[in-house]
């Protein structure tokens, strides 16, 4: 709980800690701070705003993310905490920690390729299956189940696979 | 309509921002018009992914207008509550679906213009614009490269989707010279920085549109008259049609939530 004893600084890393925590709700084991979604936390008089920023232009679970941090504070004693969204610079997959890039490997999605470049976009793609590590892949639909997303299939394995599609 | 319409201070950069806006959202509504109506379950899922990607670059830009407006407008009222002669879209962009090549060759003649003005708009000296530049530009990229796809598959097909890509072709033609033009009101933002002359990526489009054109056994028409008139309000009978849809259930219910 919050008292008046934690000084801003001390209010701003436990609140820092609570919003990090939050996942994305369409893939749980990736927290806000993993996706690097999660921009600025500043505490001014006791009271929390949080930045984030949006990932992909049209993702509805932008406003899943909001609500949840905000909930996420709220139960933690922090009342009226506001989330701002920040646009400028624009997120992109590069933001994605390596902690990130290997939990969405575990969960079965193949992380996306590092250096969001135009060549990482239309270059030769190499995917690695999250199966079974096979780059003996292809794509079978460029457009997934959702925005971040492309379904793939591994020729080795025969397992068809989530890719977590380059921003 | 029950429910008056918006006034509008349409200084440049509202003008300038509304304009994309409109583009975004009549063309993402288009696509989401396919729900359910593809060809194939990927097929739904892409057009349903790029309407909604244009829909996320509608919001982001009613929100920018509103901003700079100041008056208390808002991304909603922006759909919603303006009518047809306040739309400022491209004419591209209200054509009917027609059948798939129609969809598939209006989505490649503006995702070839967006990928190129997306990706020059991010030198902006608006940060604002140069953010949601950079977001859009990666996106296009994804539409041009699905909907090129498209056209050397359907051009390079069969004799019925060969002669059905042509007609597509033949018939938008016509409305692709807008996304070039750019009025005394859009040049004061080009002279300040803010915005690109549309102009200069011409050439760039015309080449890659040729070329794939090119490589799917099809051709463009020789007719070089252009038509005009989506920037400043003079649409065609389609886009009345398309916003009483859109518009039918905060027009009816004014405010309604749930
Ligand atoms: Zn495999």
């Amino acid at each position: 709980m919050v008292t008046a004893l934690l000084d801003d600084t001390a209010l701003r890393q436990q609140a820092w800690d609570i919003a990090a925590g939050v996942v994305d709700p369409e893939i749980p084991v990736l927290t806000i701070a993993d996706l690097g979604v999660l921009r600025d936390v500043a505490v001014t008089d006791g009271r929390v705003e949080v930045a984030i920023t949006p990932t992909y232009s049209g993702c509805p679970a932008m406003n899943m993310i909001q609500l949840e941090i905000e909930l996420a504070l709220e139960r933690e004693g922090f009342r009226g905490a506001k989330v701002r969204t920040v646009l400028s610079p624009a997120w992109t997959t590069d933001w994605m920690s390596e902690e990130g890039r290997r939990k969405l490997r575990d969960y079965g999605i193949a992380p996306p390729a590092a250096g969001s470049s135009r060549r990482a976009l239309f270059g030769v793609q190499e995917v690695a299956c999250p199966q079974c590590g096979s780059v003996n892949t292809e794509v079978l639909a460029e457009f997934g189940s959702t925005s971040c997303k492309a379904l793939w299939r591994c020729k080795s394995c025969r397992e068809p696979f989530d890719y977590f599609r380059c921003h | 309509m029950s429910i008056a319409s918006i006034q509008v201070s349409e200084t440049p950069l509202v003008l300038y921002a509304l304009r994309r806006a409109d583009d975004a959202l009549i063309l993402g509504h288009r696509l989401s018009e396919w729900c359910g109506h593809a060809p194939m379950l990927e097929e739904d899922m892409a057009l349903a992914n790029m309407g909604l990607d244009l829909l996320g670059q509608a919001r982001e830009l009613y929100s920018y207008a509103a901003e700079v407006e100041g008056k208390g407008n808002d991304e909603d009222k922006f759909a919603y509550l303006r009518d047809v002669r306040q739309y400022r879209n491209l004419l591209l962009l209200e054509q009917p679906n027609g059948d798939f090549a129609h969809t598939m060759v209006r989505q490649f003649f503006y995702s070839g213009f967006a990928d190129l003005y997306w990706r020059a708009m991010m030198k902006s000296d608006d940060a604002i614009l140069a953010a949601i530049a950079a977001k859009s530009e990666k996106e296009s990229a994804y539409h041009i490269r699905h909907s090129s796809e498209w056209i050397v598959r359907l051009g390079d097909g069969t004799a019925e989707s060969h002669r059905r890509a042509q007609s597509a072709i033949d018939d938008l033609w016509a409305y692709t010279g807008e996304m070039f033009e750019a009025d005394d009101s859009e040049w004061a933002l080009i002279e300040a920085g803010v915005a690109v002359d549309p102009a200069t990526l011409r050439s760039h489009w015309l080449k890659t549109v040729t070329d794939v054109v090119g490589e799917a056994t099809l051709s463009l028409p020789k007719n070089d008259w252009m038509q005009q008139g989506g920037r400043s309000g003079r649409h065609s009978e389609h886009l009345g049609h398309l916003l009483s849809e859109l518009q039918s259930m905060p027009r009816t219910f004014p405010g309604a939530t749930w």
